[in-house]
Order: structure tokens, then C-alpha cells, then sequence
């Protein structure tokens, strides 16, 4: 870890490794593929905090996120302004959630903002209706859509207002037995 | 980070001023919206503590450090106070900013209700976050700004910072016992916060700041807790702490980075799913425990014998003898564990029965006792250890079928998976789960062929007992052959290798076997992976322990020609004696020790048997996975530019990996290692030797020649499966070997406790020689086998029956808890309403959503306002309701806000359960209507809906 001096202050380093579920050489891993992505974008040298952001399209395009059908929903619920352009905090902030580490409140949180499409607040049926139709690549038809959609909403609305609220999703997802091992991008 | 950002915020405010009050209602710009809402959280908290109202007009926000402190102190009165107080006099002040952003407002009622309802406890967690609103603030007001509100702030954080120190340091005089008591709980609160940053569901950049603050607090206010002489110590003890947290992290930096293969395992991972996977972590596991093994065998046991202990041909048993001296070094020799293998450290046979050895004085034969029984000790730990966490982790079962299809719809994408064939697939599994649930859904379940399947099921697993009885019987009549061979000397290399070669072909063939007759029973593939694997493990179980009873009768024999061996050496040592004596009076030249008659030494046997066994193993493992997958794959790819079908698609095709018959395997080998460790110390060698190589071999093999399942399933808690399986063959192997130990007389002239008539003696006699005599008169009371032998097995069984008496205890409340989160799930579900649980969070994710979709949601912010302040008119049915509950709950429950794991179930019903309205009732035809109601403004009735 020669180079750990040139990227980040050993402060900064402590703060990420209490902000985050990763190791020291975690971050500087993690550092190093941001890096990748976007070369002339991001400096090498991360010590006076540049302000720096790499693109939504350099970002979904990671092996890790490539195949996920809601690649874009994970990286716009994670970039701060909330295009999918992610900070290098927000990229640390994803992937440290998105760690095996991470517990499943958190997770929980998480997952509720990527399937939350239209970023109200509650899982709704449109909401769920996207989250079906990138699931199977629209290979179900409407009905049945409608009628799957029909069907988790009367399962897990505790409150019966027609969309899930985080408390109903929380609940839910609590209880899912593979929730926590599928949640999970190995870095 | 945030050090730079507050001093870039000083220089910017420079000369900017404005009351704040005034500021909400500049909220045509978002920025200004946030900051309006911070603003006035620290006025509502200002209030609280009533030593520093005075200071309003400069101290506006005074640093929590003060606040805390005062709150603590002043707590009773205060909250009192406030119980009253907050609502109208907040009201007023509203008033005007009222109509535009009521939204934000109702968000900001939240906690402080929270507040007057907890009183000091709440506001001390509270102040955290206030802190990190004020970080937040000044996050902000770096950006670009055009509201002019800045000034003030630049002012009060001038004047707080002032004051905050300078009001430091005039306490540090003057602190009370009692305040230093507070002072101290809040620096723990800030401590626990900063360990819990990372679990916190904030941006980054806000936990970074939050995490600064907080340290610089523990640290300003850390260093004035001690008093006097006590003050020292205090310092230092701080110190120390800190140094310890370093050594901490860096110890848990430098043990991740210990950990091998993850890169290996992540590629494997996204290519194959976590099933493939969890094998690979799986053995990855194994290898570390097998390490731990390794260095305990080999540095308690071998090295020290190699080191101090007699060398080669020194004494009859680490000699090779006259007969077989001339064949001891070919290679066909040695492959058989014969020859100078034989007569080596690796075996049990070579090691001296001498008490001590070296300068050291090592006891060898009690330390080759404990290690073997110390072995079983640790691998028992590790493995139940190992399985307790995992099932902490699983956390919920997934018997309940309450959320068939949310966990459907949430859970069934695998995030891991960054390869796009199994991204392919894995589409195509999750739309056919949802077919198939949908079917299920609308049929409820398939009458006209369950007897069919039923039956199908029955005629399966007849035929699997068949072949199971088969292959034990082919085992047992295998055995009994080959030792009637071992008396000839006329054999083949067949003959020789009979039983090894029918046990790996049985392995080799069984499991396809099964697997084509479990395609009878058509179960889901997870449940079919869990059938196979109980089946191999029975196969092969049933293949092991035929074997064990067979080579149980050979030791018996061997124990039989023993006892004449014994004598016949007797007899001859003083024949030669006797000749020397007769003739001459000198001293008669020993014995070349290759010379000596020898016992069978049946350890050694045992110990051969299974390492014969184990390198057969491994050959066929690696050579099944060179023919059966690599040259398959090889001939499948290049033979298909000139062949009549296309075989990557059609018949061959790509094999898929073998999750079940690689677990087995590695859980067998891993059996046979603990069998055959006591017997064979080298074993472990090897076998750490076989995992290391299997690691890269199989993660090899599966990138360059599997393709991934068809139907790709999760590894949920098979992990946990593996373990039980683990466990099971370790307790099954612990029998045989604690059997040997127990019952069976050593041989007389080999291995470490030649000479005694019990293995365990060596217990004893170190008891005897090396303690005081009293300890050895309590053990020989206490240490009779006949009696530790009943105590141990009571305990066990007592120990089994209090963990089976526990756990059927749990699982009856457990399945009470259930019932009862039933109940109040249907409860809530009539409820209609639970908008007040969860505020803290909801709070949390509206900070966390993006500063851009605010625009898109002042578009409608009349609306909000108008259905905020008084119940809407045209509210949907059960809107009256919904306000009547959410106003008891936030009566009721203001304690749940802070925890994120209580949501509904506990949520006092200050109302029975009235009918479930008509309405979004799924399958209703008004179900159209819940879509646009996300949106509408009725559903902001009551909720903390910051809206900014």
C-alpha cells in the first residue's frame, strides 16, 4: 500500500472505514475501479476532496451492475441529486450497502428507494409493474402482470391504502429468507 | 472533507443576514426549503433547555454540546414544560410559512412531538441528528446560493463556536458531579454513534460530516471528564482506548486480506449464481479449517518427532524390514503406501513409545493423544460454531407462504450474477417461477395427477433403497474378498486395488443413478438438490461404514496373529540372547533392527486404508472432472464444425456443475480425514495438500467447461445444510475412532503407546509421574473408564435432551409469535393506517431521495398545504379513519420512531378493528385507483410527508 499516501490522507481513510462496511484496502480497491471507469475524470489524488462525478452510462456498464435489470434504478437511488452521476462517496456509499456486511435494515432501506420508481415514497402499482416487467423482460402479459401485482399488494399492504409503504416492505422483506444473500454485490 | 467544506462555508457567508424566521418563506428555491427546515428543527429544539434561551438572539444554534448538557440536567422540569408548551407556541410561529411549505412542517412536528414525549433520552439521540443537519446546512451552503439567509447562520456559527468553547472551558471549572455524569453519557452516545455511522441510512457526505462532529466532540469533551488526580488516568485510559480501536482495525484489515480465492470465488459467482458458489466458499472454508488441523498435527506431532525424536533405522520400527527391503523403494511400492511410506513419519507405526524426547523433554505420546482427540475437539467447535452463526444470519424462515409473491417479486434477482448467459437464464427461471405461481394461484393445487406423482415418488425411492442395499452389500462382499486375497501373494493390480477401485465406481456412478430416478418426483430444484444430497450422503455412508466393520474384522485378526507374533519375538530375542550367552561372556551385539520379528501393527494398517482410500478419492475426483467435463466440453466445441447435429444444444451439450456430488465428496474426504488422522498424522498433509489444488483445479474446470443450470436456484441457508451434513460424518467418524481408542490394545512394538494395554493409559501414567501424588489418587478414583466412560454419555445425552427440551420451547413460542403477528397483520390490515410507525425512517429516505425529483413535487404544493392543515374534503372513503388513527398513533406510539425494526406489530389498537372499507381491496375493479392516489394528496393526511 505504497500509494495509499497519494490518494487518501490516512483521515480519511479512518472515516470511510467507519462511514462503510469496507477495509482500508477495500477503499482503495473500490477507488481504483472508479478510476477505471472514467480515467480523465477522476484524479488519482483524493486528499483536498475534488468534485468529481462519473457519468450514469460509465457506471451501469460496470460488470458487476451490467446484467442487473435495475442497474439504473440502483445507481440513481444512490447518486445524491438523484440522476444516477455518482460522487465518489455515493459510489462507496453503494457498494458498502450493497456488502455482505451491510444488515438487512439497511438493505431493507435500500431496496425499498431502487423499486420505489417513481421516487414517492411507496412502492406503488406502476412501481410494481416496472419492477415485473424488468424481472422477465416483459415476457408476461398484461393480466397476468396485473394480476401478480394484485397479488403483493394484497399480501404485504398492511395498511390496505393500494401501495406498499416502507413499513409494509419492511415487514415483507424482513421475512424473506433469501433477501440478505441476494441483496449482495460482491466488489 | 467536511473540514474543508466549513471553511470554504465561512469565507462565502461572509456578510449575509437575515432572520431566520423570515427565511421559510423564501422557498421558491429547494435549497432554501431545506435549510428553512433545519433551521427551524433547531429552533424547536432551542427552546428545550431553558439556560440558553436567552441567548437566542446570537446562540441560535448553539452547539448541541451545551443543549445536551443542559437538556440532561434539566430534564423533569423541562419536560414537563414542553408537554404543554411546543404545539401552540411552534403553531404561531408557523403561521405564516405555514401555507407554503405545511409539508415540511408536518415532517418537522414529528420529531419534536417524538421529543416532548421521551423527554432527555430521546432529545440526546435526537441531537446527533441535529448535528447532522447543521453538516448538512453547511454541505449546502457551499453550493450556490441565492437565498441571502446565510449571513445569520455564518453568524450564529461563529458565535456558537465562540461560545461553545469558550462556555467549555468555563465548565470545565465549575462542572458538578451530575453534569460530568451527563457529559459522560453524552460522549458515550456520541461513541456508540460514530461505531454505528456505518449502519446509519445517510448520504455519505452527511455521515462524513456526522462522524467529524462527532469525534471532534469525543475528543473536545473527552479530555475534561477526569478530575484532578483522576484526570490522568482518564487521559491515558482515552488514550489507550484509541490506540486499541487502531490495532483493531488494522488487525481486521490484515485478516480480510488473509482471506484467500475472493476474486476466484466472485467470478465464479457471477457466472454461475450463488449456488455454484456457496460451494466454492464451501471449501474455501474447509481449507481453513483443515489449516488449522495441519498446523496442529504437524507441529504438536510430526516435526517434533522428525526433529528430536529417534532417526531412520535406529530401532525395529522405523526400520523397513530385511524382506521387504529389496521392493522398498519402487514406485509401485510407494504408490501403495508401502515401502519406506510405510515405515515413515506419516503413519502411526513410526512414532517411538519413548516418554520424552529431546532436550525439551516433549511427552510425544501424550502429545499425539490430545492432538488427535483435540482434532475432533476443534473441528466439533468450529463446525457448530459455524453453523450457529449461520442460522443467526438466515434470520426468518422461509416457511411462512405469506409472501409468495413479494418475495418473488423482491428477492429472486440475484444481484450477484454479471455474466449474461446466467443473467439469461435467470430471466428465464424467475418468469417461469412466475407462471408457475400463477398457475398455482389459480388452480390452488393440481388434484388430477397427484396420485400419479405420488405414486411416482414412492417407486423412486423404492428403487433408490434398492441400489443403495445394492451397492452396501457389493462393499461388504468386496471387502471379505480382498482379505482372502491379502494371504496370497499371486495378485494383480486389480486385486490389490479392488476395493478402493469399486467404491470410487460406485460414487462414480450412484449419484447420476439418483439423479435420472429423482426426475420421477419433479421437485422444485432446490428441494431435489436437498433429496440427492441426502441420497449420496447415504450412499456413501452406508459405502463407509461397510467398509469400517470390514476393516474392523481385519484388525481383529490382525490383533489375533498379534499375540503369537508377540511371543514368536519374545522366544526369538532370547534365542539370540541365549546363543551369545552360551558362548561367550561378552555383551551380545544387538540385533539389526531390520531383523527383528514385527507385529502386523494394525494402526499402520488403518492408517493405510484410508490414505489409499483418500488419494483414490482425489485421483477420481480429478480425473471424472478432466474426462466427464473438460474433454466433453473440448469435443462438444470442436467436433460440432463437423457433425450431423449441433451438439452444444442437442445430446452432450456442456456439462453443468455438480453441486451435489462435489459438496458430498469434499464432506466424505473430509470424514475419511478425521478417521484416518488419529492413524495416519500425514493424512492432514494431504488433504490440506488436495484442497488447495481442487480450489484451482475446480474453479478451472467450472469457467472453461460447465455452463451454467438450466434452472438456477439460490443457496438459501444450504450453507447451514452443508454444515449439518458436516457435522453428522463428524460425529460418525468420531465413533470408530474414539471405538479404537477406547477398547482396542495398541500393538505391542509400534506406535507411540506400544506397551500399554489401553491407548488412554498415557493419561494416567502422566498423571502418575508428573503430578502430585494427590492428584494422581483423586484421578484414579475418578478416572476409572468404567465410570468416566457412563459419566461422559449421561452428560452428553443430558446435554442433548436440555438443547432438545430449549429448543422445542422456542419453537412453540416461536410458532405462538406467529400466530399473534397474524392476528395483528390482519388487524393492521384493517387498521388502514400505520402512517406514524415508521417516521424516523421514512425521514431518512426522504433525505435520501434526490435533490432533483423536489421540483417535479412543488408542482403541487397547494394541495398539500390544503389537505395538510385540515382533514380533506375529498379524502377517499376511511380517510376520516385514517386521520382519527394516525393522531392515536402518534399519541400512542412515539417510541417506535427511533427503532427501525418495529413497525407494525406492536402498535397499541386504541380502537377495535372495524370492517376492511371497500376500496383498494385487490381484485376489486377500484383497484385502478391506488395508482394515482400514490401521488394524489390525500395520502399525505397526517404522515410525515416531507415534501421539500
Amino acid at each position: 500500500m505504497g500509494n495509499k499516501q497519494t490518494i487518501f490522507t490516512d483521515e480519511q481513510l479512518d472515516a470511510y472505514q467507519d462511514c462503510t462496511f469496507f477495509t482500508c484496502k477495500e477503499i482503495l480497491r473500490l477507488h481504483s475501479r472508479y478510476h477505471e471507469l472514467a480515467p480523465n475524470l477522476v484524479p488519482m489524488d483524493y486528499t483536498n476532496d475534488p468534485d468529481c462525478k462519473v457519468p450514469i452510462q460509465l457506471i451501469i456498464n460496470m460488470p458487476e451492475l451490467t446484467e442487473n435489470p435495475f442497474k439504473e434504478r440502483i445507481v440513481e437511488s444512490f447518486s445524491e441529486a438523484g440522476d444516477g452521476n455518482l460522487s465518489f462517496n455515493d459510489f462507496v456509499d453503494m457498494f458498502s450497502v450493497l456488502s455482505e456486511m451491510a444488515p438487512r435494515e439497511l438493505k431493507a432501506i435500500y431496496a425499498f428507494k431502487i423499486y420505489d420508481f417513481n421516487t414517492d415514497n411507496f412502492i406503488c402499482k406502476s412501481d410494481l409493474e416496472q419492477t415485473l416487467n424488468k424481472l422477465t423482460r416483459e415476457e408476461l402479459t398484461p393480466e397476468e402482470v396485473n394480476l401478480v401485482c394484485e397479488k403483493v399488494i394484497e399480501e404485504a399492504d398492511l395498511d390496505g391504502d393500494g401501495k406498499l409503504a416502507f413499513a409494509d416492505f419492511e415487514n415483507m422483506i424482513s421475512r424473506a429468507p433469501d433477501f440478505l444473500s441476494t441483496f449482495h454485490i460482491r466488489i | 472533507m467536511p473540514r474543508h467544506n466549513k471553511t470554504q462555508l465561512e469565507i462565502k457567508m461572509e456578510d449575509v443576514g437575515i432572520e431566520i424566521d423570515e427565511q421559510v418563506e423564501h422557498n421558491s428555491d429547494d435549497d432554501a426549503g431545506r435549510r428553512g427546515k433545519t433551521n427551524r428543527r433547531q429552533q424547536n429544539h432551542k427552546p428545550s433547555p431553558a439556560g440558553v434561551r436567552k441567548n437566542r438572539n446570537n446562540n441560535r444554534s448553539q452547539p448541541q454540546a451545551r443543549n445536551g448538557r443542559r437538556t440532561a440536567v434539566e430534564d423533569d422540569s423541562e419536560d414537563e414544560e414542553e408537554d404543554e408548551a411546543p404545539k401552540p407556541r411552534r403553531g404561531n410561529r408557523k403561521k405564516p410559512a405555514k401555507a407554503q411549505d405545511s409539508d415540511e412542517e408536518s415532517e418537522d412536528e414529528q420529531p419534536n412531538r417524538k421529543t416532548n414525549k421521551k423527554g432527555g433520552n430521546q432529545k440526546q439521540k435526537e441531537e446527533p441528528n441535529n448535528k447532522e443537519k447543521q453538516a448538512d446546512k453547511k454541505g449546502k451552503g457551499k453550493d450556490k446560493d441565492k437565498d441571502d439567509s446565510k449571513d445569520k447562520k455564518k453568524k450564529k456559527r461563529k458565535d456558537s463556536s465562540s461560545s461553545s468553547s469558550s462556555s467549555s472551558s468555563s465548565d470545565d471549572d465549575s462542572m458538578s458531579e451530575g453534569e460530568m455524569a451527563k457529559l459522560m453519557e453524552e460522549v458515550e452516545e456520541k461513541k456508540k454513534l460514530v461505531s454505528n455511522m456505518r449502519n446509519k441510512p445517510w448520504r455519505m457526505k452527511r455521515r462524513l460530516a456526522a462522524l467529524k462532529e462527532a469525534q471532534s466532540f469525543v475528543e473536545k469533551f473527552e479530555g475534561a471528564l477526569g478530575k484532578g488526580k483522576g484526570r490522568r488516568l482518564f487521559a491515558y485510559k482515552v488514550m489507550m482506548r484509541k490506540k486499541w480501536i487502531k490495532f483493531q482495525r488494522d488487525f481486521d484489515n490484515f485478516k480480510t486480506s488473509c482471506i484467500p480465492w475472493e476474486r476466484k470465488i466472485k467470478e465464479v459467482e457471477s457466472h454461475f449464481g450463488s449456488s455454484v458458489a456457496s460451494y466454492f466458499i464451501f471449501l474455501r472454508w474447509m481449507y481453513g479449517m483443515n489449516l488449522v488441523l495441519f498446523g496442529i498435527t504437524f507441529g504438536l506431532v510430526v516435526i517434533p518427532e522428525v526433529l528430536m525424536g529417534l532417526p531412520y533405522g535406529s530401532i525395529p520400527r522405523k526400520t523397513v524390514p530385511r524382506a521387504e527391503q529389496a521392493k522398498a523403494m519402487d514406485f509401485s511400492t510407494l504408490w501403495d503406501f508401502d515401502g519406506y511410506c510405510k515405515y515413515s513419519v506419516l503413519f502411526y507405526g513410526y512414532y517411538n513409545n519413548q516418554r520424552t524426547i529431546g532436550l525439551l523433554k516433549f511427552r510425544l505420546p501424550l502429545a499425539y493423544l490430545m492432538v488427535g482427540i483435540g482434532t475432533f475437539g476443534y473441528s466439533l467447535m468450529v463446525v457448530i460454531r459455524t453453523m450457529a452463526s449461520n442460522a443467526n444470519e438466515s434470520g426468518g424462515d422461509g416457511e411462512d407462504s405469506d409472501f409468495l409473491f413479494c418475495w418473488k417479486m423482491f428477492t429472486s434477482w440475484d444481484y450477484l450474477i454479471g455474466n449474461s448467459e446466467t443473467a439469461d437464464n435467470k430471466f428465464a427461471s424467475i418468469t417461469t417461477s412466475f407462471k408457475e405461481g400463477i398457475v398455482d394461484e389459480e388452480e390452488n393445487q393440481k388434484d388430477e395427477n397427484i396420485h400419479l406423482r405420488r405414486f411416482l415418488r414412492v417407486l423412486a425411492n423404492f428403487l433408490i433403497i434398492c441400489s443403495l442395499g445394492g451397492s452396501g452389500y457389493l462393499i461388504y462382499f468386496v471387502v471379505k474378498r480382498s482379505q482372502d486375497f491379502a494371504t496370497r501373494n499371486d495378485l494383480g493390480w486389480y486385486e490389490k486395488n479392488e476395493v478402493e477401485i469399486v467404491m470410487s465406481l460406485l460414487g462414480l456412478v450412484c449419484p447420476p443413478l439418483f439423479e435420472s430416478i429423482a426426475e420421477l418426483e419433479e421437485y422444485h430444484p432446490r428441494i431435489a438438490l436437498k433429496w440427492q444430497l441426502g441420497r449420496i450422503f447415504a450412499l456413501f455412508l452406508g459405502n463407509l461404514y461397510t467398509f469400517l466393520f470390514a476393516l474392523f474384522d481385519e484388525v481383529n485378526q490382525k490383533l489375533a496373529v498379534e499375540e503369537s507374533i508377540k511371543n514368536a519375538t519374545i522366544w526369538a530375542t532370547q534365542m539370540h540372547y541365549a546363543n551369545f550367552t552360551g558362548n561367550t561372556s561378552a555383551t551380545p551385539p544387538p540385533i539389526d533392527p531390520a531383523d527383528v520379528i514385527r507385529g502386523p501393527c494394525w494402526e499402520t494398517t488403518v492408517g493405510i486404508e484410508f490414505v489409499k482410500l483418500t488419494v483414490s478419492d482425489i485421483q477420481v475426483t480429478y480425473i471424472t472432472i478432466l474426462v466427464g467435463d473438460f474433454l466433453r466440453a473440448v469435443i462438444v466445441r470442436f467436433l460440432n464444425y463437423c457433425w450431423c447435429w449441433d451438439l452444444e444444444s442437442g445430446f452432450p451439450s456442456y456439462g453443468e456443475f455438480d453441486i451435489s456430488g462435489n459438496v458430498l465428496g469434499l464432506v466424505f474426504n473430509q470424514g475419511m480425514i478425521w478417521m484416518g488422522a488419529f492413524y495416519a498424522p500425514g493424512l492432514v498433509g494431504i488433504n490440506v495438500l488436495r484442497l488447495l489444488t481442487s480450489m484451482y483445479y475446480q474453479s478451472w474446470a467450472v469457467m472453461s467447461s460447465n455452463v451454467p443450470h438450466e434452472r438456477i436456484f439460490k443457496a438459501s441457508k444450504s450453507n447451514n445444510f452443508y454444515m449439518g451434513l458436516l457435522l453428522l460424518i463428524l460425529f460418525l467418524s468420531l465413533l470408530p475412532v474414539v471405538y479404537t481408542i477406547m477398547t482396542l490394545p495398541p500393538s505391542f512394538d509400534c506406535g507411540p503407546f506400544s506397551g500399554k494395554s489401553k491407548m488412554f493409559d498415557i493419561i494416567m501414567e502422566t498423571i502418575e509421574l508428573d503430578f502430585p501424588a494427590f492428584v494422581g489418587n483423586i484421578f484414579s478414583y475418578v478416572a476409572n473408564p468404567g465410570l468416566i466412560i457412563p459419566a461422559v454419555l449421561l452428560m452428553v445425552w443430558l446435554a442433548i435432551y436440555y438443547l432438545n427440551a430449549v429448543s422445542k420451547a422456542y419453537e412453540n413460542s416461536n410458532l405462538e409469535l406467529k400466530k399473534k403477528m397474524q392476528m395483528q397483520r390482519d388487524e393492521e390490515k384493517n387498521r388502514r393506517n400505520n402512517q406514524d410507525s415508521t417516521n424516523s425512517i421514512m425521514k431518512d429516505l426522504e433525505d435520501l431521495l434526490p435533490i432533483k425529483s423536489e421540483d417535479g413535487n412543488n408542482t403541487a404544493p397547494e394541495n398539500k398545504a390544503s389537505t395538510n392543515k385540515n382533514d380533506p374534503p375529498k379524502a377517499p372513503k376511511g380517510a376520516d379513519k385514517q386521520g382519527g388513527a394516525s393522531r392515536n398513533g402518534s399519541r400512542v406510539n412515539p417510541e417506535k420512531e427511533m427503532s427501525l425494526a418495529v413497525q407494525n406489530p406492536r402498535i397499541a389498537v386504541t380502537r377495535p378493528p372495524g370492517p376492511r372499507p371497500p376500496g383498494p381491496l385487490p381484485g376489486n375493479p377500484q383497484l385502478t385507483v391506488p395508482g394515482q392516489r400514490g401521488r394524489g394528496p390525500p395520502q399525505r393526511v397526517g404522515r410525515g410527508q416531507p415534501r421539500h
